[in-house]
């Protein structure tokens, strides 16, 4: 069996999802703490028109040039969030919708270009927009798998100053971690998880791999460390079954699968979580009803 | 009418309503709502569908507003449940989204609704499905719905234009003054998917969100007065509306594609050049904005 799937070209594109689910499981924990959860959102539309104009100039599609004009996309389109959030009265929420928009508008206009030239139609380039899993080769494989564990290995090694940035800014100043560099190192890892992620789950449902893991894995864990190993197991879960799912349809696209299963986890985790679940909470209320009734009973019956 | 004038007008439509549900969107500071609305909208349409096996503007209208009602009412739920504001939209919608694209891809298959479509629109096919109205004569369906669409926008805009305005700038004084400031958070969520549906076969789930967002956030930077934001916001709606089509006619690409890309022009031209709110006003008149003088003495 397990010989099979690795021989297969599911095995290694199983792989490769759920390696992605890990590192955008870990990076989204950072996201949710940094309170910047749509961001990936717009940063992953914003990687779209970088994806097509990268197979526009080579020509051909090589992942790894995709994935660096995505990146070059990416990080102008945070670019212009934060400039214009700070220099024009627009707030930050109007900012990310329109660069989100904007960008993947000129994206589909450049995608249409870029179909209608010879061979682009055959390209798959259609397969950023939804995810298509199964469209990817061995090589793409490798690549993704390769960043995907640069990231999980750039979180890993600083775990400790990861935190001290991410709870406690000025104690982190005063002990002389450069803020600036925290701040490029986050915003470098967070593109690269979303770029490498397109492929696989889609420019528009990318964000869903760094949000719902971090917010599921909030309900069971008040530590940071065990929080992000929670949320990166629920993404990687998440990535191999919605990938196991999708393969048992011709053509069903991988990302919306890998979104519902961990969706079905998010409502695990709200209903059953350990903190502050709604079970929990119910089960809390119903025996502090219990104690206080019977404390009302003891009462009546002292009074008597 | 010729077929380009079809399509100019139907795109002109998009502007405007979008343009003025725009405006509050950005005032209310909710901008990222419609992008969220904008998606989930894709599951109420498809559901409509799915119930009543045809493609009907008024079941895709009904399915439209439940869908963006769903997903307002679903993150209100989770926020409440103490999910940050912004964490809980993007798993509703994301969530819901994929939803709809599964069932779009499994069950709807090849019938008339398919992803591509429904995520980019095909404004060129517009004129092709056309009905006859009493007194217009024969008009394209999407056309009349965008009409009735931006007179019901309209109406309720006028209807309610000082209840909009203390609510959208201070909600806290509404609410003392008796104003049901949840109903008329509901009732402009409902404002927006019916906007949102009825510019869905024309521009599509994503570039539609360029055209509430952008033009209103363009005009926001050119006035203080809502009334002038309101007029503005679909003047430029139109107008990046209108030049996206000419624009995509012209190197022959997608049309919603570039009257995403053109709201984006307009607003960069605002954004540089408004003279109220612009970059060059600020190093031009510095002084008249309190911040711009610290900004030139830096």
């Amino acid at each position: 069996m397990l010989s099979l799937l690795l021989n297969s070209n599911l095995g290694w594109v199983l792989l490769s999802t759920t390696t992605l689910g890990l590192a955008a499981g870990t990076i989204g924990c950072m996201a949710y703490w940094k309170r910047q959860n749509l961001m990936s959102d717009a940063l992953s539309h914003a990687a779209l028109p970088g994806v097509v104009l990268a197979f526009l100039l080579i020509g051909e599609k090589n992942l790894l040039f995709l994935i660096i004009g995505a990146a070059c996309s990416a990080l102008v389109g945070a670019f212009l969030i934060q400039w214009i959030t700070s220099s024009s009265r627009i707030s930050e929420d109007s900012a990310m919708g329109m660069v989100l928009a904007v960008f993947y508008g000129f994206g589909i206009m450049l995608l249409t270009i870029a179909n209608r030239s010879a061979g682009g139609n055959q390209s798959g380039l259609d397969s950023f927009i939804y995810g298509q899993a199964a469209s990817m080769v061995r090589s793409d494989v490798l690549t993704m798998m390769a960043l995907a564990l640069l990231v999980i290995f750039v979180i890993a090694i600083g775990f400790k100053e990861w935190k001290i940035f991410l709870f406690d800014q000025n104690f982190a100043k005063g002990i002389g971690l450069s803020l600036r560099g925290m701040n490029t190192i986050y915003t470098a890892v967070l593109v690269t998880t979303i770029v490498i992620g397109i492929q696989a789950v889609g420019v528009i449902l990318m964000a869903a791999m760094l949000i719902i893991p971090a917010v599921s894995a909030r309900y069971w864990s008040h530590s940071f460390k065990s929080m992000l190993i929670l949320s990166s197991a629920f993404g990687g879960i998440s990535g191999a079954l919605g990938t196991l799912t999708s393969s048992w349809g011709s053509g069903w696209p991988t990302g919306p699968f890998i979104v519902v299963v961990a969706a079905g986890f998010f409502v695990i985790s709200l209903v059953f979580g350990k903190e502050k679940g709604l079970l929990i909470q119910y089960i809390q209320l119903k025996i502090q009803q219990r104690q206080q009734q019977a404390k009302a009973v003891l009462k009546s019956e002292g009074v008597k | 009418m010729t077929y380009t004038a079809w399509i100019i007008v139907t795109a002109a439509l998009v502007g405007l309503s979008c343009g003025l549900v725009g405006v509050f969107l950005i005032l209310r500071k909710t901008a990222m709502m419609a992008d969220a609305i904008s998606h989930t909208v894709l599951l109420g349409i498809v559901i409509a569908f799915l119930v009543t096996r045809e493609v009907s503007g008024s079941a895709m209208l009904v399915g439209g507003i439940l869908a963006g009602l769903v997903t307002a009412f679903l993150v209100q739920w989770l926020h409440s449940l103490r999910v940050q504001h912004d964490a809980s939209m993007g798993i509703v919608f994301t969530t819901l989204f994929a939803i709809g694209v599964i069932l779009i891809s499994t069950s709807v298959g090849n019938a008339h609704l398919d992803v591509q479509h429904a995520l980019m629109g095909e404004i060129t096919f517009i004129p092709f499905h056309t009905i006859t109205l009493p007194v217009i004569g024969q008009i394209p369906q999407a056309t009349a719905l965008l009409m009735i669409v931006f007179l019901v926008v309209l109406f309720f805009i006028i209807a309610f234009y000082k209840e909009w305005k203390i609510t959208s700038f201070d909600p806290t004084l509404a609410a003392s003054l008796g104003i049901p400031v949840m109903v008329m958070h509901y009732l402009f969520m409902s404002l927006v998917s019916v906007t949102t549906v009825a510019s869905f076969d024309s521009v599509g789930a994503i570039m539609v969100v360029a055209m509430l967002i952008t033009p209103a956030a363009s005009a926001y930077l050119w006035t203080d007065k809502l009334a002038v934001m309101l007029v503005l916001s679909g003047f430029f709606g139109v107008i990046s509306a209108v030049a996206g089509f000419y624009v995509a006619a012209w190197i022959d690409t997608s049309i919603s594609g570039s009257m995403a890309f053109a709201t984006g022009i307009v607003f960069l031209v605002s954004f540089i050049g408004s003279p109220k709110h612009g970059l060059l006003s600020k190093y031009i008149r510095p002084g008249v904005h309190g911040r711009i003088v610290w900004r030139v003495k830096r």
